[in-house]
């Protein structure tokens, strides 16, 4: 079978791109429907909460203008949607700073802790599907396919708390908080690790068991192939392919679970940024972090199936033809 | 006339006995019975503190220790189900009435309506739920009731995406469109023939929506945005328990254990609902 990689059509980028932008434009869309228009009044909530209950209506008013409030909300919308095209994002209510500024000084940290994290869950996901498909004792299966069902069940901060309790408080071998240094990664890469893992071992085992059931996996096997090379060589690169469809969730959620942890570990990151601008009803911030979200869905989505044809030419040929 | 229902379920093999289920079916309905009547379970005042008995680790007096107060933990647990229960059962029942119709209709009708309402729920997706719930905190406030609709809401678009899918099986099904062709009207052709079929999937989901919201409404109250402190609920009792990391273990983790064994619990007889649900097969 000759095996040639094509690069996918000009069309189909350029369809994918479109899209993308679109899905971009209606989270904005989104967000600003769901902090601007829902509420009465955004001001009252802003100054309620920022402890300036006494607030004259000069403050008030200036506030209103500085945010656009005294505009009809199509102007609004308008001139956020401008703005927020030139990644003006606004000013964060609490500190006065732009958006786009605390943004890309948080980002670094969260990468740093979502790329560990993704790390140890593809080593910890994948071997643990591996595992349980390759398993021959019938308990040891059972405890194998088990165990994503129980981390997928696992709060994520008691993970982090529990992993604190021992390994910070009771053996002394993590700092139990703060951004210094490798050390103060490893618990917070950890938690964040078992319920992606978790998902990644659900999903892998699935389809590798799927894959097991294929007429090429029996031919392949009827050869004298031996089970573990079989698996490796010829069944996992099959069943890997939806894994990276997985690939713009796990994202969404190693971002929301940095929420959770970062809180547990006191580092400082986007999901901290979240927690306290939710915690003071910092509007800007919060849209800012949802299409931050929002934005790297996307785009790890837009990458993946900008990738998909190369790993797998079939999947062209069907939405071609479909 | 044979229910073909009950055809199938004899036509079925015999399954073992599902004592998994059974299990996990005890264990909610335990916890339920907490949060019902709590006073059945524990005659401890969980709002009451003994100052001399704080942080005292489990025993046979307080099966889960006590905070640093001197609150019994186990009796903060039970009282605290009521509370957590209740904002889950609210969680699903959003998710469920918001998502389940807009699914329903995008798939009955199809076409435009059903583009406009899926671009949407793809927009919703693109968006991880706990960061979408946040943000709808913000505005709602703070409160047990506001992070039980967040969460709700934030689970809308996988109920509606569901929906859509039974009801697109259901659509095109003979008895269907010999209804419509009897003139059966639309509303009732959806309410009495397509309904009942996607009701199953749809009901397995909210199962494991029930899991999943547990998990959301304890995440978002540990984060300080459910309700306030003097009340036990799962998620702060956690967060309060925080301080104490270093001195009492049990403080934190014998509440943990328990929202992961109801977690734990509803996924199971989740998937329990959805491999029956899957016996049943499409459409005849």
């Amino acid at each position: 079978m000759p095996r040639q990689t094509r690069l996918p059509p000009p069309g189909y980028v350029a369809r994918r791109l479109g899209q993308s932008a679109l899905v971009l434009w209606a989270a904005f869309t989104l967000a600003f429907a769901i902090l601007y228009i829902l509420p009465s009044d955004p001001v009252s909530i802003m100054l309620n909460q920022a402890e300036q209950s006494l607030a004259d209506a000069a403050q008030v008013a200036a506030l209103r203008a500085e945010y656009n409030l005294d505009q009809p909300l199509v102007v609004q919308y308008g001139i956020a949607l401008w703005r927020a095209l030139h990644l003006d994002l606004g000013r964060s209510i609490q500190t006065g700073q732009p958006v786009a500024a605390l943004l890309a000084q948080a980002i670094p940290a969260t990468a740093t802790l979502a790329a560990a994290a993704l790390a140890l869950a593809l080593v910890g996901g994948i071997g643990l599907a591996l595992a349980g498909s390759l398993a021959q004792a019938g308990w040891l299966r059972a405890a194998l396919l088990a165990a994503p069902a129980l981390g997928v069940s696992l709060p994520t901060f008691w993970i982090g708390l529990l992993l604190l309790q021992a390994l910070s408080f009771h053996f002394f071998l993590f700092p139990a908080m703060g951004n210094e240094g490798w050390q103060s990664l490893v618990l917070p890469a950890l938690t964040l690790a078992v319920p992606t893992s978790a998902a990644i071992a659900q999903v892998l085992g699935r389809s590798l068991a799927a894959a097991w059931g294929q007429p090429f996996a029996e031919a392949i096997r009827a050869k004298g192939v031996s089970r573990p090379r079989l698996l490796l060589t010829h069944v996992l690169p099959n069943a890997a392919v939806p894994l990276l469809t997985m690939a713009g969730i796990i994202t969404g959620n190693l971002l929301a679970g940095s929420v959770v942890t970062e809180t547990v570990f006191s580092r400082e990151g986007v999901g901290r940024l979240a927690q306290g601008a939710v915690a003071v009803k910092d509007i800007p911030v919060v849209q800012g972090v949802v299409l931050l979200a929002a934005a790297s869905f996307v785009l790890v989505n837009l990458l993946v199936d900008l990738l998909y044809p190369l790993l797998d030419p079939r999947i062209l040929q069907q939405r071609q033809a479909g | 006339m044979a229910d073909p229902l009950t055809l199938a379920a004899i036509a079925a093999p015999r399954r073992p006995l599902p004592w998994l289920a059974l299990a996990s079916a005890a264990l909610l309905a335990l916890v339920l019975g907490w949060g019902l009547a709590p006073w059945l379970f524990t005659a401890t005042d969980p709002l009451r503190g003994v100052p001399l008995q704080a942080l005292q680790p489990p025993s046979a007096a307080h099966w889960f220790g006590t905070d640093h107060l001197g609150r019994d933990i186990l009796a903060r647990t039970i009282h605290g189900s009521a509370t957590s229960l209740q904002a889950t059962g609210l969680a699903v029942l959003v998710a469920l009435l918001g998502g389940a119709p807009i699914g329903l209709l995008a798939g009955f009708f199809g076409g435009r309506l059903d583009a406009v309402l899926m671009r949407a729920v793809d927009v919703l997706m693109a968006i991880p739920s706990l960061l979408l719930s946040m943000a709808i905190v913000t505005v709602l406030g703070f409160g047990t009731v506001e992070i039980a609709v967040a969460v709700g809401l934030s689970a809308v678009a996988a109920f509606a995406r569901l929906a859509r899918g039974e009801a697109l099986r259901w659509r095109h099904a003979v008895f269907v469109e010999a209804g419509l062709a009897a003139g059966v009207g639309i509303p009732a052709t959806i309410l009495r023939h397509v309904l009942p079929h996607a009701a199953g999937p749809v009901l397995a989901l909210a199962a494991l929506e029930f899991g999943s919201a547990v998990l959301a409404v304890s995440s978002l109250s540990f984060l300080g945005f459910g309700a306030p402190p003097p009340q036990p609920e799962w998620g702060l009792l956690i967060a309060e328990g925080r301080n104490y990391l270093a001195v009492a273990w049990w403080y934190t983790t014998l509440p943990g254990l328990v929202v992961l064994l109801v977690v734990l619990a509803a996924n199971q007889l989740a998937r329990h609902a959805q491999d029956r649900g899957q016996d049943r097969g499409g459409p005849r």
